[in-house]
């Protein structure tokens, strides 16, 4: 069972994945990008990670592809590109065996040095089938960060407003009265 | 023969073979892709292997700051996004169509 989910959701994200890169249209490659994060929050979901699944469907797939669909339609750049023209000659070929190569170089790190990794090494992480508390992940998680890391979660939470008054600064118009007023002076 | 199959554990190895191919896919799309959208959706995805990364190994160690820091992760990539949508807006709308080799006029 394990192994039949862990099959049919790295079908999803390999495919989305793909999608992503060779689907012409901006609007298709943003549904296929949708394909590809529902199928690593099933992946979560198969390995205990409850919340972070819960999370990645609603910022991911909820926000994050809704704001790329938002811009495809506001700028209205919903045209196809025609990608069988090749703008610089020898880029996708290289590109090519830049990727394989570097898949080539990661497997062979996982796979030489996945005896460095000392299984179990950590404090546990509380299985809601075992502790029968269904919360169980979510309690874990909010003792880690509201615990160890709460600096770091108000940082982030300064991250968040500064890159929002930024993003509103620079999508503004440029308001002629105030700036036709400014050149008089 | 399917009891055989069904028997194969998952190990964590497999989560992170997985999240090799993801990142390799979405760094090869960054690279050959032109539309600005486009290369900003492959950061995603390279920004997921990562994360499903992370999960797997928080996993594997038994040690939940794994999936601590991947919320971290989410939260900077969606304030990325805010920001980089943005100036992406802000060239598009003066001029429509550009695609990145056109932004090197940026420089002076």
């Amino acid at each position: 069972m394990e192994l039949f989910v862990f099959v049919c959701a790295a079908a999803m994200v390999l495919v989305g994945a793909v999608g992503v890169v060779v689907r012409n249209h901006p609007v298709h490659a943003a549904l296929s990008l949708v394909l590809t994060l529902f199928g690593v929050a099933v992946l979560f979901v198969a390995q205990e990670a409850h919340f972070l699944a819960a999370v990645q469907v609603i910022v991911y797939s909820g926000a994050i592809v809704v704001l790329f669909l938002f811009v495809i339609m506001l700028l209205g750049v919903d045209n196809s590109e025609d990608l069988r023209i090749e703008p610089i000659p020898v880029q996708r070929p290289l590109a090519a065996v830049v990727g394989i190569g570097t898949l080539a170089l990661l497997i062979t790190a996982i796979v030489q040095g996945g005896d460095a990794v000392r299984s179990g090494s950590g404090a546990g992480i509380e299985d809601a089938t075992i502790t029968g508390d269904p919360d169980s992940n979510v309690r874990q998680i909010a003792r880690d960060l509201f615990g160890d890391h709460v600096f770091a979660f108000e940082l982030v939470a300064v991250l968040l407003i500064v890159a929002v008054v930024g993003t509103v600064l620079l999508s503004r118009r440029p308001d002629k009265a105030v700036a036709s007023s400014g050149g008089r002076k | 023969m399917s009891a055989a199959v069904l028997a194969v554990e998952v190990t964590s190895t497999w989560y992170l073979v997985l999240a090799a191919a993801l990142f390799c896919i979405g760094m090869v799309g960054v690279m050959v892709r032109r539309n600005p959208l486009i290369m900003f959706m492959c950061i995603e995805l390279m920004l997921n292997a990562v994360n499903l990364s992370f999960v797997a190994l928080a996993s594997d160690l038994g040690d939940i700051r794994g999936q601590t820091i991947v919320m971290f992760v989410m939260v900077v990539a969606a304030a990325e996004v805010v920001v980089g949508l943005g100036i992406i807006v802000a060239i598009l709308r003066r001029r429509p169509h550009a695609t990145a080799d056109d932004m090197a006029e940026l420089k002076g």
